[in-house]
């Protein structure tokens, strides 16, 4: 039996309703725009924010990636993947380059964003102040009146009780000289990637049902002290060992003999990389 | 003119009502009303038409029963609350010469980051009971503009050392300090950014009395040393009178008495007054 889903899931309406806050995220670059998120057949928590971007922005001509902490291949990439595929039979690439939209989970890739790319990045906490204030009403004021102590005092208690800046990941940013917001859970080492990116990038959270943007060259800064800069992971000296790649973001494993080794986290840059040296060998042999 | 004629902050007719009235308690003489509140409609007129002035150096008391309206005032004061109706002037603020009730959102955070400090009686009001004492007293600092940790670390250890935290503790939270130790973090956060105005909302009440004498003297000694104004309140005389220059006499929403601390203790002239200097000895 084959169940008629309207093209990319959604109703028209749906989609529209997601476009229309979206397109009141790009006018106000970091705000969060509540849109009414939807039922769908993977649990809330699991991307549906991302997903619901996805879907509402989707058309024929385009070119999909998604990836799931630097992999393409994961459970939850491939299992969004195929949902995406089944309604609308857009072409999938685990390239970066390719692809017209991309669809992320903690991670932006390592290939720099292009201007004709949009990033769909999945948010768990779209609210860079939950930490400090737990009512929504308090927050929203807090962001209209501009008043961020309580993002700036976070940082003051990590110094203070590790002597640096402890954010794994989700550093707080401030965007366009204006709201402070959370870029979602990428580490530190891809913040910079959102100043001025050529790529509009657009930020999902379906549980909190919330959009927020960061438009194409817009200026993006990591909240930091005079005395305490702001400092992505330094991986300068590490390489890859199955690609050889160095200054990307690299996990930390363990071999059996219990000695650390590191690997490009983004694995398609990596592939890519590894194809591109196999290429170079076998020309100079 | 002499320059200490000015008030630190002058506050004229100051009314903060819940509820919205009806035609029985409505009238300015609001007869109709049972001790603060309209039987007819239960509004409740927590302050009706406060006026006093605080001058430089100087501590006012606030003194007045359980329900007289003097956490109302102090939280209209520092914006917790939007009083109805009314006027505040800082001489710190545009000279004076700027009703800072009307002032934007914007400018009153200004105000209450710069210019004024307070303390609660509940320390959970005034404190992050789960951040470091010294991330509270940052707070205030950041608030206010401050972006180098080191410059706030040493402010912050030294207010705290001013106000007998022991330099081992500052790092450790608020929840798991004394109450008397909770108010003098509230103290040493309230004076982090050197404001001309300090409000102290019953900050004794609740704690053991050697406690108490030992945050009284604490005030005394910040007061005379800074050369800060200081409005205190307390339903207590004795904390009043052991304070306090000047005193207002709150019942029921209104002044009832105002003088020099010493004349209202010696002769009271309202009956409420008589009552509570009585009570007193
Ligand atoms: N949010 C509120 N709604 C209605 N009445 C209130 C509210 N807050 C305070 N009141 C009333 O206002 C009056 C003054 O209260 P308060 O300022 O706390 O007095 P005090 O600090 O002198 O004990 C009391 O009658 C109190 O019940
Ligand atoms: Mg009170
Ligand atoms: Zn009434």
């Amino acid at each position: 039996m084959k169940i008629a889903y309207n093209y990319a899931f959604f109703d028209e309406g749906s989609k529209r309703e997601i476009r229309r806050a979206t397109l009141k995220a790009i006018a106000i670059p970091g705000y969060q725009v509540p849109f009414a998120s939807r039922e769908m057949p993977i649990a809330r928590g699991w991307g549906t924010g991302g997903l619901q971007l996805t879907l509402s922005l989707i058309g024929k001509s385009d070119v999909l990636k998604v990836i799931d902490q630097g992999s393409d291949e994961s459970v939850n990439a491939v299992s969004i993947k195929r949902l995406i595929q089944a309604t609308t039979d857009v072409a999938i690439t685990d390239e970066t380059k390719e692809a017209t939209l991309l669809q992320s989970r903690h991670r932006i890739p390592e290939v720099p964003l292009q201007e004709n790319q949009i990033l769909v990045l999945q948010v768990p906490i779209p609210e860079p102040l939950r930490w400090i204030e737990a009512s929504e009403y308090a927050t929203k004021r807090l962001h209209a009146d501009r008043e961020y102590s309580g993002a700036w005092l976070m940082l003051f208690e990590q110094i203070m009780k590790h002597g640096h800046i402890s954010t794994g990941a989700d550093h707080p940013v401030e965007i366009n000289d204006r709201y402070v917001m959370a870029p979602s859970p990428i580490p530190r080492f891809d913040n910079p990637k959102l100043h001025m990116s050529k790529a509009l990038i657009l930020l999902g959270a379906g549980r909190e049902k919330k959009i927020y943007a960061v438009p194409p060259y817009t200026k993006v800064v990591s909240l930091a002290f005079e005395d305490y800069p702001f400092e992505p992971e330094d991986f300068s000296d590490k390489v890859c060992r199955l690609c050889g790649s160095k200054g990307v973001y690299m996990d930390e494993l363990v071999d059996e003999a219990g000695i650390a080794y590191y690997q490009c986290n983004d694995a398609s840059y990596c592939l890519q990389a590894l194809n591109q040296s196999d290429k170079q060998t076998e020309v100079m042999g | 003119m002499e320059s200490y004629e000015i008030p630190v902050l002058a506050v004229k007719g100051l009314r903060k009502q819940y509820g919205d009235g009806c035609s029985y308690c409505s009238g300015p003489k609001k007869e109709g009303l049972e001790r603060n509140f309209c039987p007819q409609c239960g509004t409740v007129y927590a302050c009706q038409d406060i006026s006093f002035e605080v001058y430089e150096g100087e501590i006012l008391g606030v003194v007045g029963e359980s329900g007289s309206g003097k956490s109302t005032m102090m939280s209209c004061l520092y914006f917790d609350q939007e009083a109805t109706d009314g006027e505040v002037y800082i001489s710190g603020y545009e000279e004076g010469k700027s009703n800072i009730l009307r002032q934007s959102r914007q400018q009153r955070r200004y105000i209450k980051n710069h210019l004024m400090g307070i303390v609660y009686q509940n320390p959970e009001k005034g404190l992050k009971m789960d951040f470091s004492a010294i991330g509270n007293i940052a707070e205030k600092l950041i608030a206010a503009g401050h972006r180098n940790v080191s410059a706030m670390e040493t402010r912050g250890k030294a207010l705290l050392q001013h106000v007998n935290i022991p330099l081992f503790r500052i790092k450790d939270i608020p929840r798991n300090f004394s109450g008397g130790m909770q108010q003098r973090v509230q103290i040493a956060k309230a004076l982090s950014n050197n404001p001309p105005i300090l409000l102290l909302d019953e900050v004794t009440t609740g704690l053991d009395l050697s406690v108490q004498a030992n945050v009284l003297d604490l005030i005394k000694g910040l007061q005379r040393e800074l050369g800060i104004s200081i409005v205190v309140v307390s339903h207590d005389l004795a904390v009043i009178r052991m304070l306090a220059d000047r005193t207002i006499v709150m019942l029921n929403g209104k002044v009832v008495e105002e003088g020099l601390t010493d004349q209202i203790l010696e002769d009271p002239q309202h009956p409420y007054t008589q009552q509570l200097v009585h009570s007193l000895l």
